[in-house]
């Protein structure tokens, strides 16, 4: 519909970046790569310590950034509230793990085991009709307003949801005992100059890893994912044949929610503390990593979510020249600014929506 | 024409033998019943709280015949009157503070230092409409330009840069401590230009992005912009920027100096002590001056020629390219225009508070001014005027007030056994804790039922009924979405 008529009023802007873009980056990603190996060479059991912690975070991030993705896929709408939703999830698993078991330091397997999925079944059916109810009061009327209706929308039912978890927990942070076993699974190397990796690692991959296979399979193999994928390309062509597009939006806020509860539920036994703001923070890292990996684009998410979980841990773990813990912020948003303006459809491109 | 009366509770009237009277006032005309019907309405509400053993204070007599005088005024007088009437009301708001009554359940008249405040965030809040009204961009990381206002204060009228030594036209500095000292009305001028070229910068590269993804790259300089003060020391940096978490202060205060002083304008605001003439109350005067400013300057915008054309970008992106309009120049402008206000605004903040902490610019800040905007109205300056003194009395003294009322009357409330951590504990409601959800709310509210805001412009009014063509351009070049044109069609 707009045609190559107005193509130079942009023409010598694209230019530039075209050229700036790919240098800038690829300079960047030298610099970052020789930072590493300089690490890896000084201290190479810390640098292998900081990657599993990395890959862990990631993983919880996937969880939380495929919401984010599997969402502007379908209504090209930024969920602002979804980080929030993750927080309500971190909270339904505190209420499990503090009110329903009481569990104590070093619970037995049963009792753990009992409580993770019991926690996990709650948070995310309720996270996941909280997430589709949201859509159904505060998107849905808006689906045909101003572009950034909606997104100033979500804005404000994240402050809602925040306040939500504020008045069901407290203002102050919700501390958990630590219920996963943290001791080694294997080592390499002999401590304290060694490799440890930590039995509850495992967990945090053991949940997420199904789970994300699961929407995978979820979203190309059954007849529900195919009406999301043909939502996203084309609402009123997907209504035309025979799809309820309603239903198959609120389905997709649905799905999005459960995985927002699992990784709060994740990050509730993990981290072993909750506080009413986590999910501002944690939702902003996540969007990145949706971002990085191509906002839409399932495997992106996943893999963005990967690369900001190794950022963030080298940035905080290694020793020689690393920024630290107090400029983590600054960085993912630092990356989030750079992708958006040079490469701003993500690394694996920003294909049709949900990943086909 | 009379009107057809029915209905029980006309027929109960007419048994009651008061048809004839009911008729004759249905057969005045419209004027005459419009100007009664409030006079009535008032006389027996008062004459109703007089029985009850509370007299009316003559203030509220006073704001009230102030309110049907305006009621009355033909609509092209009111059109100046109004603002006119508001205008002298605030500038005397210190003088009859002390002879209001108290409201109803929210207790209080705001203070001065809720005054200020106030008209800071006005400011600001008129500031970010430009970006957001006008020009139709999201901007979230708009605390971003009033925390550099502050820091410009900080760094241009204070001992922080104690390598170097100068002055110009300074007041209130420590004798014999170095640093940069310079008159805060200069230091208005040159933060607010320091923050109108960091909104350049940061809007040189962004711009040109679609709405959503521009809104966030803005949050997150908001976010970046306040790390990099909390870390800006010299463990962080390397070199003492920002003097980190704890801050800079004391800053200068204003004054007049020179040939302005001797004409008697108070030399420096901190030392005045006066029931009237004090620290606070110049303050506010100085903050209402430049909310004037602001005001004229924003209308004045608007009506020129690249307020037209931020509007027709809004609306049509595509359309406004084709007719000339440079897109990146123009949205730059917006972008350059807000921040400059935002920054002067920082600028008068710091030196009401004497100092800047990097704890008071963060990410909520910047939804509280967008929420004034959305409030009053995007676009409408009045409106968001409105909304922004709303909104911070809220904060600042109307959310507690409230809170403080409900747990009086209505609640079981223990306030020795309150948990000041928990929204609800022993019977109490704790509203400040829960002040941003309230702004959530207020956000969401507005958004669902009435997306013009309380105060509507004209022309966003018919832009959300209408529905706009607002597909970027970039998108339409890059070829990725080309049939998301919003229109108003048959629901799916």
């Amino acid at each position: 519909m707009v045609t190559e008529a107005y193509a130079h009023v942009l023409t010598a802007r694209r230019r530039f970046s075209d050229v700036v873009g790919p240098v800038l980056g690829l300079a960047l990603v030298v610099v970052v790569l020789l930072w590493l190996a300089v690490n890896l060479y000084k201290d190479p059991y810390s640098f292998f310590r900081v990657m599993s912690i990395g890959i862990t975070n990631g993983s919880l991030y996937a969880l939380v950034a495929l919401g984010y993705t599997l969402v502007y896929g379908i209504l090209e709408l930024i969920n602002f509230a979804h980080g929030d939703v993750f927080m309500l999830g971190g909270m339904f698993a505190a209420t499990v793990i503090l009110d329903m078991f009481a569990l104590g330091e070093d619970p037995s397997i049963g009792s753990l085991v009992a409580a993770i999925l019991i926690a996990l079944a709650v948070a995310m059916l309720a996270c996941g009709l909280i997430n589709a109810t949201v859509e159904a009061v505060a998107y849905r009327p808006l689906r045909r307003a101003p572009r950034l209706a909606p997104l100033i929308t979500a804005i404000g039912v994240s402050f809602i949801l925040q306040d939500v978890g504020l008045v069901w927990k407290g203002s102050e942070t919700v501390a958990m005992p630590r219920t996963l076993p943290d001791g080694a699974m294997f080592t390499i190397g002999t401590c304290p100059e060694c490799v440890r990796y930590t039995w509850d690692r495992l967990v945090v991959l053991v949940i997420t890893v199904p789970v994300l296979l699961l929407l995978i399979w979820l979203v190309q193999y059954t007849r529900q994912g195919k009406a999301m994928r043909a939502t996203a390309q084309d609402k009123e062509a997907a209504a035309m044949m025979g799809i309820n597009v309603n239903r198959t939006i609120s389905f997709t806020f649905l799905i999005a929610g459960g995985l927002a509860g699992a990784a709060g539920v994740i990050f509730a036994f993990y981290f072993t503390t909750v506080r009413f703001d986590t999910g501002f923070t944690l939702g902003l890292i996540a969007f990145t990593a949706a971002v990085l990996g191509g906002i839409g684009n399932l495997p992106g998410a996943v893999l963005g979510a990967l690369l900001i979980g190794l950022i963030q841990a080298f940035n905080e773990g290694l020793s020689w020249m690393a920024p630290g813990p107090n400029w983590t912020q600054s960085i993912v948003f630092g990356i989030l600014i750079l992708i958006l303006v040079f490469r701003p459809q993500g690394l694996l491109g920003e294909q049709t929506p949900e990943g086909s | 024409m009379t009107q057809q009366r029915h209905g029980r509770i006309w027929r109960a009237l007419e048994a009651a033998g008061l048809s004839g009277p009911l008729e004759r006032w249905d057969q005045q005309s419209f004027v005459v019943r419009r100007a009664v019907t409030p006079v009535v309405i008032a006389v027996l509400v008062i004459a109703i709280a007089w029985a009850a053993g509370t007299p009316p204070s003559p203030a509220l007599l006073v704001l009230l015949a102030l309110t049907y005088a305006l009621y009355m005024m033909p609509r092209t007088w009111r059109r100046i009157v109004l603002p006119v009437t508001a205008f002298v009301l605030a500038i005397t708001y210190p003088f009859y503070l002390d002879e209001l009554f108290a409201i109803p359940i929210f207790r209080t008249f705001p203070s001065m230092d809720t005054m200020v405040v106030m008209a800071i965030f006005t400011m600001m809040a008129i500031g970010l409409n430009i970006v957001v009204g006008y020009a139709g961009l999201l901007d979230l990381g708009y605390v971003a330009f009033y925390a550099l206002g502050a820091y410009g204060a900080a760094w241009f009228a204070s001992n922080h840069f104690s390598q170097v030594d100068i002055d110009i036209a300074s007041v209130g500095r420590i004798e014999g401590v170095a640093g940069i000292h310079i008159s805060i009305w200069l230091v208005l001028i040159i933060a607010a230009c320091m923050t109108a070229i960091a909104g350049v910068l940061i809007g040189l590269p962004t711009l040109r992005l679609r709405g959503d993804y521009l809104a966030i790259v803005t949050l997150g300089f908001g976010e970046i912009l306040p790390q990099i003060a909390r870390n800006g020391d010299e463990q962080g940096l390397g070199f003492n920027l920002t003097n980190g978490p704890p801050g800079i202060n004391p800053i200068d205060p204003p004054g007049f100096g020179g040939f302005l002083g001797d004409l008697g304008l108070p030399e420096n605001f901190l030392l005045e002590q006066d029931r009237y003439v004090n620290f606070p109350n110049l303050m506010y005067w100085g903050a209402i001056a430049l909310v004037l400013i602001t005001v004229f300057s924003s209308l004045r915008l608007r009506d020129s020629r690249l307020g037209r054309a931020w509007i027709a970008i809004r609306e049509d992106e595509t359309a406004a390219a084709a007719m000339g309009i440079p897109l990146m120049r123009t949205k730059t402008w917006a972008y350059a225009a807000g921040a400059f206000f935002g920054g002067a605004a920082g600028t008068w903040f710091a030196a009401f508070n004497q100092g800047v902490f990097p704890d008071n610019f963060f990410f909520n800040l910047s939804v509280f001014i967008l929420c004034m905007v959305i409030l009053g109205g995007m676009g409408n300056v009045w409106g968001v005027i409105a909304g922004a003194a709303f909104l911070v009395y809220l904060d600042k003294e109307g959310l507690s007030n409230f809170a403080g009322w409900i747990n009086d009357t209505v609640l079981p409330c223990d306030p020795v056994a309150q948990n000041p951590s928990n929204a609800f504990s022993a019977g109490c409601l704790n509203a400040p804790l829960l002040s941003f959800g309230i702004y959530g709310t207020i956000i969401v509210l507005v958004m669902l039922f009435r997306p013009q805001g309380l105060f509507p412009e004209e022309r966003r009014k018919l832009e959300f009924e209408h529905g706009v063509h607002d597909q970027p351009l970039w998108d339409a070049q890059s070829g990725a979405v080309s049939t998301d044109v919003v229109e108003k069609s048959e629901d799916l």
